[in-house]
């Protein structure tokens, strides 16, 4: 470092140099035929690099067989009929009203829920970074105890709840807030509320992480540069807690796209998912193609808009802080 | 992952036959000592075992062995896989006609079987009916004095104002919706899909529910979330054995059907025969009346089996009585045309 610099350049960021491996740096020169010893070095390297890689093949082959396999296989039932003819059938049906609007209430559905997870799972993931530590240790078992259990017993808890003669209408009655029960289950809000129960903790773990691994003394040396506390907080702690939320919100938007059970008891039948369309359509149609077709709808509409929500806000799972 | 109740079950199915490929050779001796049945497992599977199979399979000298399947797509992938693991299967009956149609099933030998008393509505070439239920309507005793008589008296809102639930699957309901626009019992058949839609748009508006599962249905009326409900007698009657103020009647009811039938390919096929011959019999079927009171009989011999109470005739849904204030369902229009109506039906629930 230039001690004559100015000391603002001398605070920029030194991005660190790039990694040349022995390899190739013998592999350059060795070429060049300077040295029949580099050339043989450079040979060795490159048999142990692929040694190495060659350890990550039972990885391969396992995404190989479980991932790759079956998508291939699904692309072809959907595409092909029995005799092994291309056909469009399939995705031609997805076009009915019955499909466009379950492919709607879906992404709807999945949007609600993403939208309150993040508005009610943030302020939670902050409380959680800043209490001490054996505190945010008690609160964080609070915020996993309904990951433990089961989901089927958790619906049902909410219809105890929040049905017609449940327990917050039979108290909104009791109180004269109310003379008629409110519509709280059986319908789309009903299912929102249950959703975000189960996801809450997909949005929450991700932010908890970020967040507790941001430098309290950022805050404090903005505060020093004049900040104002929501100033600090906007331009510091909530930039930098970014790639947390975007990760939340992948994880919870991808996840509710396939969402069956909660909404199947506490949609009253209205909120028809994607999935249950899938389900509905393996039992209607005597062939698998007309069930793999919403699958593979399903998975390309995702990609759409995961790689969409990349571009628009340079969001990913692995995060951007710059 | 988290959700997936029902994609699991058939995700286990595809493991099961994937397994079964790999091993086949060796465990694929056809024994013609042992039968095995699938059924849907649970609770009714315990009932169909202790009153039907057992008896039946111990009569053929035959071993039983059970399993457990999920539905239509679970049987489709066993003979899909060539060597299906069962020999027979019990399942509704339009999931019956629907899978004769994909060509699933062995046909049934009525030279073994004796079909005599079995209605020929609740039988086809290639399946027979061995227990019935009813699609009955129940309601809160608390809300009305005196319940609906007829499905036409359940459409009428302004005699029995209140919240209704209905099923999310259109078999049965069309049916229902057709009865109370006023369609005659016995021209039924074959449904008039539009007329029975528009019944069900003018009820529409009054269906706080549709149901997805039975349990949920006993539970909305038992939990009074909805005043009145299309409900199999199986499930209310349950729920008004727990004390519910809920009762239920026969009257304009529908009688559908669980079924027996063969898959196509299966090992041991004469065995099957046996055994589905012995459990519609009628001294079997006679069981259904004390052991399994929430369904019926489908072999009408049964009631002139001797050993059958008094009471047991007069409360089972399949009694001479019951039988002729309710509407048989015919299974095989069902596996024709389930296509034609059930995308329009979920597109007018969701509308």
């Amino acid at each position: 470092m230039n001690a004559d610099l100015p000391p603002r350049q001398k605070l920029q960021r030194v991005k660190p140099m790039k990694e040349v491996s022995l390899y190739t740096r013998t592999r350059d020169r060795g070429a060049s035929g300077e040295d029949p010893m580099v050339r043989r070095l450079a040979m060795a390297e490159l048999k142990e690099r692929w040694a190495l890689l060659s350890l990550t093949l039972p990885g391969f082959i396992l995404v190989f067989l479980v991932l790759a396999v079956p998508l291939g296989w699904l692309f072809w039932l959907s595409a092909f009929d029995s005799n092994g003819a291309l056909t469009l059938d399939n995705y031609l049906r997805l076009l009915r009203p019955v499909y466009l609007s379950s492919f709607l209430i879906t992404f709807q559905m999945a949007f609600c829920v993403t939208l309150v997870c993040v508005l009610l799972g943030y302020p939670l993931a902050y409380l959680l970074s800043q209490l001490p530590d054996r505190a945010s240790q008690i609160c964080m078992a609070f915020v996993l105890l309904p990951f433990w259990t089961s989901i089927l017993v958790r619906t049902y808890a909410w219809l105890v709840l929040l049905q017609r003669q449940g327990v917050i209408n039979n108290w909104l009655l009791d109180l004269g807030l109310i003379h008629e029960p409110l519509a709280l289950v059986n319908n789309f809000f009903g299912t929102v509320v249950g959703m975000v129960h189960v996801m809450l903790p997909f949005m929450v773990l991700p932010l908890y992480d970020k967040m507790k691994n941001i430098d309290p003394l950022l805050m404090s040396a903005a505060a020093n540069c004049g900040a104002t506390p929501s100033q600090a907080f906007r331009q510091v702690f909530l930039r930098l807690s970014l790639p947390g939320l975007a990760s939340g919100i992948t994880l919870v938007f991808v996840i509710c796209l396939g969402f069956y059970l909660t909404p199947a008891l506490l949609g009253g039948g209205r909120v028809s998912m994607w999935s249950m369309k899938i389900s509905d359509t393996i039992a209607l149609y005597g062939n698998w193609g007309a069930a793999s077709a919403l699958g593979v709808a399903l998975l390309v509409a995702t990609v759409l808009i995961l790689w969409g929500m990349r571009k628009l806000f340079g969001l990913n799972g692995q995060g951007r802080t710059d | 992952m988290f959700d997936t109740l029902k994609f699991s079950a058939v995700r286990r199915h595809l493991l099961a036959v994937a397994g079964a490929a790999l091993i086949a050779p060796q465990v694929w001796a056809a024994d013609p000592s042992t039968v095995t049945v699938a059924g849907y497992g649970g609770g009714l599977q315990d009932a169909l075992i202790a009153t039907l199979w057992k008896p039946a399979a111990e009569k053929a000298g035959l071993k039983l062995r059970t399993e457990s399947h999920d539905g239509q797509p679970a049987v489709r992938l066993q003979v899909q896989s060539g060597k299906p693991a069962w020999d027979a299967i019990h399942i509704g009956a339009n999931d019956c006609a629907a899978l004769a149609k994909q060509g699933m099933l062995e046909p049934l030998d009525y030279s073994v079987i004796d079909a005599n008393g079995v209605p020929s509505l609740a039988r086809d070439k290639n399946w027979i009916a061995t227990n019935s239920y009813s699609v009955v309507m129940g309601w809160r005793t608390d809300k009305f004095k005196e319940g609906p008589k007829s499905w036409k008296e359940f459409w009428d809102v302004k005699k029995f104002p209140g919240r209704r639930a209905l099923s999310v699957a259109p078999d049965e309901m069309l049916e229902v919706a057709l009865l109370a626009d006023g369609v005659p019992r016995d021209q039924l058949y074959p449904l008039d899909i539009k007329r029975g839609l528009a019944s069900l748009e003018k009820i529409k508006p009054h269906v706080a529910v549709w149901w997805t599962s039975g349990a949920q249905s006993a539970q909305l009326i038992k939990d009074g979330e909805v005043d009145l409900i299309a409900i199999w007698s199986s499930r209310v009657d349950s729920v008004v054995k727990d004390k519910a103020p809920v009762a239920y009647t026969y009257e304009d009811g529908l009688l559908g059907y669980g079924c027996m039938a063969i898959l196509k390919g299966a090992g041991n096929v004469p065995g099957a025969q046996k055994l589905i011959a012995n459990s519609v019999s009628a001294p079997i079927q006679a069981r259904i009346a004390t052991m399994m009171g929430y369904y019926g009989p489908t072999n009408s011999l049964a009631f002139e089996q001797p050993g059958v109470p008094a009471d047991a005739l007069s409360s089972s849904n399949m009694s001479p009585a019951n039988r002729a204030r309710q509407t048989l369902m015919d299974a095989r229009w069902w596996g024709e045309h389930i296509g034609d109506v059930q995308e329009d039906y979920k597109e007018l629930i969701a509308r």
